[in-house]
């Protein structure tokens, strides 16, 4: 068969037999990171099961309540949980909302793509930077409301994850470690060296969202924690909403596929390098936005907050979760955040600890406490479904594909893409 | 265009500023100094170069296989009583201490190297992990060292210790050159030529050029894989150890718990400059490497452009010859 043939079409019986293999073999062993995932599911894969043999309905009510019970988290202060007296609950919600956003923005990079950014703190910095820039009064530029710096800060650090991954990103995924690692501490130094960047003088006074309480005060205040909390969990609700359609989507699926193997990726059409610098770029937005909203509710920004160290911090968040699982991705930021905050006395060893439960779960458990569970993301829930009660076995005689797998559909648009 | 551009209006001098005079002025003894530290970072690029050429494996724990030696230099020394204040001792004294100093720092750095990859690559490597898993450990691991080291020491840098007084030796184009320029730049190129040889013409080298060209039918062979990566391991920590001496000897207050971790970007710069994998092209992309860093810091007016440099330097490298300026792969080095 020649180049320019095109491939030749499958009857339709064998296509829906070739879709089926397809997902058995997603569903297989070499689906993720570790090619033992499929055989040890842990605790939280059981539950992950579980979960997913729920109905819609249920699961949507049951999202609802924990939604609600999230909301409510600060106000409500449970007693064992809560991290008083040794830090403000509300202040302390704050803080695991912030990393469980940032591990959301991370995770596209990592869980999804697979490509390793260790200077993630870096577009952290960007985004702060951009916001004090633009609302503080110390800074010499034009000044505008503190929400419209969002937006400009996702905008600004996307394109330095364009600048940083246009070079990197052809090369190999060591190459991207490293130069971003570099990133990360060279922000800090330019903050430090660059006289407009005030180094540790920083920026006071950042701007906040607008709105007043009624005897004059700020609603969004720098040591009221809960208003801060409630923006950033919704946020990232929106955030998960939409990186969740990002992953169903084409696009997911050449991540996906990137990750697992990236020359196979390349040879099926998928053009590898451009959805790399997608995953790059969208993970540096979420990240400059997770760095605008701390700014703001910090209220000052200088070269101090943005050591190298903290990436790993948010590696470590990523990985702990679960990389390529958004919701373990939430989780593990929020432990990240909240462990330390919990347990003073081993706050000083956090950094220690993170790093030694880096290698530890890379060596025993490399998919992390919830593991990804991208078995079937490119034929959807309701064939997810028909595979997992199967759960290997062929699909009825007749061939006919389950609803909503449209085979021969996929397989060209696979090839084209 | 060009005079337009000096006469820049006050806002944008808050920004980057370019003091070419005083580059014309210092450019000699920034040279020298530059190479003085290139040979430096040279020497520590080619751990990572030659751990790379075998298993194409950052290894981000290299920067603090480097850092473990800076600090059994610091403790030798400062047993035998050095200090801050140049020691009294005749010269044959000094070069005694400090040849122990180096064999300890060596050892040491070596030592760490070992154990790192027993603990935590070689598990992995059993498994037949993803190189996501790998590179996720390897800066796991230079993470837990860096906060070891943290907890022990503690954040501020140890005291400094002068090894000895450097002494003008020669004058070029009216720059002194001393004893201690003179002294890191040839012991470390004597270094480099001899791990050039050794892997060029030993049965070990031999093993190492066949396990970096293709691991599976060096071991089909009769090439003992794990002994050579190993090996590897264990040479890239000499060599760290060795370097860690001279560091300490250019800046004598550089013992510090995060000391490495810049050091260890930039020589990885540096063999991302020459080649990565290819051990010639480690001394050149650090020598180079060493004179554009004190250029660019004597351009830009502060010390800690260096690093920033270095950086822009990588991603050039990156974006405009990816494979370094001699040619990647350790394997393809001629025989």
């Amino acid at each position: 068969m020649s180049m320019t043939d095109g491939p030749t079409p499958l009857p339709e019986a064998a296509a829906a037999q070739a879709a089926a293999d397809r997902e058995a073999v997603a569903a297989g062993p070499g689906s993720s990171v570790t090619p033992e995932r499929r055989g040890r599911p842990g605790i939280f894969g059981a539950w992950g099961e579980k979960w997913n043999a729920l109905p819609r309905q249920q699961q949507w009510a049951f999202l609802i309540v924990v939604v609600i019970l999230a909301y409510m988290l600060p106000l409500i202060n449970p007693p064992i949980i809560t991290t008083e007296p040794g830090n403000n609950f509300a202040l302390a919600c704050f803080d695991m909302a912030r990393f469980a956003l940032i591990a959301v923005g991370l995770n596209v990079v990592v869980g999804y793509a697979g490509l390793l950014d260790l200077g993630y703190v870096a577009f952290f910095a960007v985004g702060s930077y951009c916001a004090a820039m633009l609302t503080s009064p110390d800074s010499p530029f034009l000044h505008i409301p503190y929400l419209w710096t969002i937006p400009i800060a996702m905008a600004v650090t996307m394109f330095f994850g364009v600048v940083l991954g246009v070079p990197t990103l052809r090369l190999r995924g060591d190459y991207l470690a490293i130069v971003t690692l570099g990133f990360g501490e060279i922000v800090r130094i330019l903050a430090t060296i660059i006289p407009a960047m005030k180094g540790q003088v920083g920026f006071q006074n950042v701007g906040h969202p607008p709105g007043t309480e009624a005897d004059g005060t700020p609603i969004f205040s720098n040591s009221n924690g809960v208003p801060w909390y409630w923006l950033t969990l919704t946020i990232i609700i929106i955030i998960t909403l939409l990186v969740g359609n990002l992953e169903r989507s084409r696009v997911g699926r050449a991540w996906i596929a990137i990750r697992e193997d990236e020359d196979a990726a390349e040879i099926m059409g998928v053009p590898t390098f451009k959805y790399k610098v997608w995953a790059f770029a969208i993970g540096a937005a979420i990240g400059g936005l997770s760095g605008a909203l701390f700014a703001g509710q910090v209220g000052f920004v200088n070269n101090q907050k943005f050591d190298v160290t903290t990436s790993i911090l948010f590696l470590a968040a990523v990985v702990l979760g679960g990389a390529g699982n958004k919701v373990g991705a939430i989780i593990g930021g929020a432990l990240v955040s909240y462990i330390p905050l919990r347990f003073t006395a081993i706050a000083e060893y956090k950094y220690l600890i993170f790093g030694i439960a880096l290698v530890l779960i890379m060596i025993f458990r490399s998919q992390g406490l919830f593991p990804a569970r991208q078995r079937l993301l490119a034929y959807g829930r309701t064939a997810y479904q028909r595979v997992a009660k199967k759960d290997g076995a062929s699909l009825p005689s007749n061939g006919k594909p389950p609803t909503g797998l449209r085979p021969d559909r996929d397989r060209e648009k696979g090839i084209q893409a | 265009m060009l005079p337009l551009l000096v006469h820049l209006p006050p806002m944008e001098n808050d920004w980057i500023s370019f003091d070419v005079p005083s580059l014309m002025e210092n450019f000699w003894s920034a040279t020298f100094d530059g190479l003085t530290f290139g040979a430096i970072y040279a020497l520590v690029a080619l751990g990572y170069t030659l751990v790379y050429g075998v298993l194409n494996l950052i290894n981000f724990a290299h920067s603090e296989v480097f850092i473990v030696g800076c600090y059994a230099v610091f403790f030798t020394l400062s047993n035998l009583g050095f200090g801050p204040s140049a020691p009294r001792l005749d010269i044959w004294a000094i070069i005694l201490n400090l040849l122990l100093a180096l064999v300890v720092a060596m050892i040491a750095s070596a030592l760490t190297a070992f154990v790192l990859e027993r603990v935590a690559y070689k598990p992995l490597r059993k498994r037949n992990a993803p190189r996501l898993v790998f590179l996720i450990t390897a800066i796991g691991a230079s993470f837990t060292i860096q906060y070891l080291i943290y907890l022990w020491r503690g954040p501020s840098p140890e005291l400094a210790l002068t090894m000895f007084r450097p002494t003008p030796i020669f004058d070029v184009f009216g720059t002194i050159v001393d004893s201690q320029q003179l002294v890191i730049i040839i012991a470390a190129v004597i270094m480099m030529v001899g791990t050039e040889r050794f892997i060029r013409k030993s049965r070990t080298g031999r093993g190492i050029r066949a396990v970096a060209q293709d691991p599976d039918t060096a071991t089909l062979m009769g090439v003992n894989k794990e002994r050579i990566i190993i090996t590897t391991f264990v040479i890239g920590g000499l060599l760290a150890g060795a370097a860690a001496l001279f560091y300490v000897m250019k800046i004598p207050s550089g013992v510090q718990y995060s000391g490495g971790f810049v050091l260890g970007i930039k020589a990885f710069a540096a063999a991302v400059l020459g080649g990565i994998g290819n051990v010639r092209g480690a001394l050149l992309g650090g020598l180079l490497l060493g004179l554009i860093g004190n250029y660019g810091q004597i351009l830009l007016g502060n010390s800690q452009w260096t690093d920033v440099v270095a950086f822009v330097v990588l991603v050039l490298v990156l974006l405009l010859r990816p494979q370094g300026i001699l040619g990647s792969a350790l394997g393809r080095s001629k025989a």
